[in-house]
């Protein structure tokens, strides 16, 4: 039976080899290539500048020639570009603390709390999202100005607080609704205070969603730029800004070298965010 | 049977689960206050200064944008560009989220980061690689010259086109990221089915995979094209005078002319503009829930 068989399926399948060759090699080989070509266009404005930063010619050079370091000295050493990072991630820094307390605060009060309005208050708290950044840009330049909040500290952890709390409060929320209640319940029945269960039981369930968060928040308070561009001022610019007004004005290869070092510090801090949420997942 | 009232130390708590009215307001006060002092009262008072004049109100920053045919184009012309972004964002988005639920392990990984890298990269390193890559002499034009395909450098930077090209990678893993998600709650088994049941591979996706996919599609879509809506860093650094958009001419106004008023008046169009656009969105994808899910 087999031995009979097996010839006419063969030549069944040479008949239809041709179309069966699109539908089985062509077509995914096509696909393949489209979706590795959309990835490549993803990846590579971020990695096309570190060849830029190590090249010798003071302007754009394509591919780039000699190797030097002498760009990123450049940086180091320029005190114009030193404050500017200081003082974004002073700001970002702050910005972490601030919106992981308010926004893990808010979100278990939306997640556990009987608490009127609360459709209101979910929809305030993810509008800046909504809301095009230009116009909160302006908004707040309007209102901080008069009362002396543009260019400094304070007028900038404010803005990046508003601008960074919807991250940790998505985060946050997300953990909380999984975290089981029946464990605070339990340590509540053996003697447990609310606020040592909380500490002690809730908190380090919620910890890698509230790492997450903050992760998230200093990245959006690091990488702002719509805001930073309008409430900054001479003494008090974000690294956002300095490369703003270099890129527009003075294109050296200086750019190159502050966006390796940006592009290698948010790829650590943003594998160390995947780490937190698979660890959270398990 | 009834359960004792448990006596509660924070304010007037009625349960363990759940924390009291009183207690709640409290854990998000600084929340509400924050929004409040730097979201709700800066964009309120914007508004305001877009009508209010020292005695009364006015329409005439409104009949401005109206009656002249240049700032009815740049909001046209923003809005087009948001709608070419985001079609531009899905068509590039669908096969790459595909892919990521076919592949396992290492590939899924290396997918992933792919897409997430240019989200967390900031967006002044990704303008000024555009330049890079599309300026007279930069690296697109140099590699067409070496391999003899052009003799004259393209003019590519400063142009609509570099200006979408930018947007749509900025864009991009916004769009992925939730057709990934709504891909991978639709069993596989599904599309088996179909296939059993005699549809080819491209009906059986056309007609089972695809609607199933829609609300991640219409999340990604809603979000491009907001996001595109108020981009102003990017358009300010890779478009021209050419391709001024709403949120440029924004920035314009209230930099360069202080013109703050009329300033306010193109923000609450641009406001309202997103605000329309994302209820139309609501209600088509609430029409076709209605139609293809029962």
């Amino acid at each position: 039976m087999a031995d009979t068989s097996l010839p006419s399926r063969t030549m069944q399948l040479r008949r239809r080899s041709k179309a069966y060759f699109v539908e089985s090699t062509l077509g995914p080989l096509i696909f393949a290539s489209v979706v590795g070509l959309v990835l490549f266009f993803l990846v590579l404005p971020t990695l096309i500048v570190i060849p830029m930063s190590v090249g010798t010619a003071s302007y754009i050079q394509f591919p780039p020639r000699g190797l030097t370091l002498k760009w990123y000295l450049d940086y180091f050493t320029d005190p114009d570009w030193m404050a500017a990072t200081w003082f974004s991630l002073k700001i970002a820094f702050a910005t972490t603390i601030t919106s992981t307390i308010i926004g893990t605060l808010g979100s278990i009060a939306l997640v556990r709390g009987k608490l009127p309005g609360k459709g209101f208050i979910q929809a305030l708290t993810l509008s800046p999202m909504v809301v095009p950044h230009i116009v909160i840009a302006v908004a707040i330049y309007l209102v901080f100005a008069p009362v002396g909040l543009t260019g400094n500290f304070t007028g900038f952890l404010i803005a990046h607080t508003m601008l960074s709390v919807p991250y940790v409060i998505i985060t946050v929320t997300a953990v909380l609704q999984r975290f089981d209640v029946t464990l605070e319940l339990a340590a509540l029945n053996c003697g447990a205070s609310r606020p040592q269960a909380f500490w002690f039981i809730v908190l380090p369930n919620i910890m890698p969603g509230v790492a997450a968060g903050a992760v998230f928040a200093f990245l959006a308070s690091f990488d702002e730029a719509t805001v930073a561009f309008f409430i900054s001022g001479i003494n008090g610019k974000t690294i956002t800004r300095k490369m703003f007004e270099d890129i527009d004005f003075n294109l050296t290869p200086i750019i190159a070298a502050v966006s390796t070092v940006l592009v290698i510090f948010t790829l650590v801090l943003m594998g160390g965010a995947q780490f937190l949420q698979s660890r959270k997942r398990n | 049977m009834r359960i004792p009232k448990r006596r509660m130390r924070l304010f007037d708590a009625t349960s363990v689960r759940q924390y009291s009215p009183s207690f709640s307001l409290a854990l998000t006060a600084p929340l509400i206050l924050l929004l409040i002092f730097s979201f709700l009262y800066p964009v309120g008072r914007l508004l305001w200064m877009s009508v209010a004049t020292p005695d009364g109100f006015t329409a005439e920053h409104y009949l401005r944008v109206w009656n002249q045919p240049l700032y009815l184009n740049i909001l046209w012309r923003t809005i087009q560009l948001a709608f070419v972004v985001t079609v531009a964002s899905f068509l590039l988005a669908y096969p790459v989220a595909y892919a990521m639920t076919l592949v396992k392990n290492r590939w899924a990984a290396v997918m992933t980061a792919c897409v997430l890298i240019p989200l967390w990269t900031s967006v002044l390193v990704r303008s000024y690689s555009w330049i890079v890559l599309l300026q007279r002499n930069g690296v697109i034009n140099n590699l067409l010259r070496d391999s003899g395909v052009i003799t004259d450098p393209l003019h590519m930077l400063y142009t609509e086109g570099s200006v979408m090209i930018a947007m749509t990678h900025s864009l991009l893993p916004f769009m992925i990221l939730p057709i990934y998600s709504a891909l991978n709650t639709i069993p596989l088994e599904l599309a088996k089915a179909a296939r059993n049941l005699g549809a080819g591979p491209i009906q059986a996706f056309f007609r089972v995979t695809l609607p199933l996919s829609l609300p991640g599609v219409y999340a990604g879509s809603l979000m491009t094209f907001i996001l595109a809506l108020g981009f102003y860093i990017t358009p300010a650094l890779v478009g021209g005078p050419q391709t001024l958009m709403m949120a440029t001419l924004i920035g314009q106004q209230t930099t360069e002319l202080l013109n703050w008023p009329f300033a306010a008046a193109l923000s609450g169009v641009l406001l309202a503009a997103t605000l329309l656009l994302v209820a139309i969105f609501r209600k088509t994808l609430s029409l076709n829930k209605g139609v293809q899910f029962g």
